[in-house]
């Protein structure tokens, strides 16, 4: 399983962001590496497709849908199950993404 | 540098998105006068944005009225612009004026660095809060330190904050 982090320094919470994915892989028994970027630049935004801070893909796959996040140097927007606004992914759905990219 | 304790209200005319101008001298001997630094696309923002929005009108008939300001270089990003700052009011129904600081020259002179960020302000014009909302941009219902309300609370029985200072959290301004 191939897992990318990916943080804009300027947004404060990808710390925390990066501990709650660490426990989840934890949690979830796997052993996987988690490769850090960090993005400094519009261009590198763009090159990496940088949908804000910080962004989280399996295997490629974003944990979540784009929604009004947009290419840049930004701090993202999640949205939680019962539709609030959050600058962190959940537990709950880095854990989704984790079991998806799972084989089954 | 932000602006420190106990300094004073630092005068500003800016055009809200209600088609006024908003002048601090408009807000005169409000009990309680909040000036936020807010903006459309910031997370933390817009995550504190309804608790913003309810604090306004728990105490909107005891004389405090809070005024957001956005700052932001709406050149980079583009949802900060005027236009989608009165589309934002409209659709939350901000029960307070936001005001655009498109020089820049109002978020510079308090020395505001993120958004949300909060000045709060005594009847006096004295500065007697600076920080964040609370203690949690993620939960409204974990939050364990409501520092606006209770700074607030404070300030209408004639007594300073406990906690007059904390580290604003949010997204940083967009300078030019």
């Amino acid at each position: 399983m191939r897992i990318e982090f990916f943080y804009w320094e300027e947004c404060p919470s990808h710390d925390e962001a990066l501990t709650r994915l660490r426990a989840v892989l934890r949690e979830e028994g796997l052993n996987a590496a988690v490769d850090v970027i960090r993005v400094d630049t519009e261009e590198e935004a763009a090159t990496q497709q940088f949908l804000g801070s910080p962004t989280i893909r399996i295997d490629g796959m974003d944990i979540q849908p784009p929604g009004e996040n947009q290419i840049g140097l930004s701090c993202r927007v999640y949205l939680t199950d019962d539709g609030r606004v959050t600058p962190l992914p959940t537990e709950e759905m880095i854990r989704r993404a984790v079991r998806a990219a799972q084989p089954s | 540098m932000p602006l420190a304790i106990e300094s004073r209200l630092i005068p500003f005319a800016l055009p809200g998105t209600d088609g006024a101008t908003h002048r601090t001298e408009d807000f005169g001997r409000t009990r309680v006068f909040g000036v936020i630094f807010h903006c459309n696309h910031c997370p933390y923002a817009q995550a504190w944005e309804d608790r913003l929005i309810t604090t306004q009108r728990d105490y909107a008939d005891r004389d405090v009225r809070f005024v957001l300001i956005n700052a932001n270089d709406a050149a980079k990003y583009p949802t900060d612009d005027f236009e989608h700052m009165r589309s934002r009011a409209k659709e939350k129904g901000y029960p307070f004026p936001y005001l655009h600081d498109e020089s820049q020259e109002t978020a510079r002179a308090y020395g505001a660095t993120r958004t949300p960020e909060v000045f709060l302000f005594d009847r006096a014009g004295v500065l007697r809060y600076h920080g964040a909302p609370d203690d949690n941009y993620e939960d409204p219902t974990a939050v364990q330190h409501h520092y606006l309300r209770d700074a607030i609370d404070a300030m209408l029985v004639g007594r300073t904050p406990a906690t007059a200072q904390t580290k604003p959290v949010g997204c940083t301004i967009k300078w030019r």
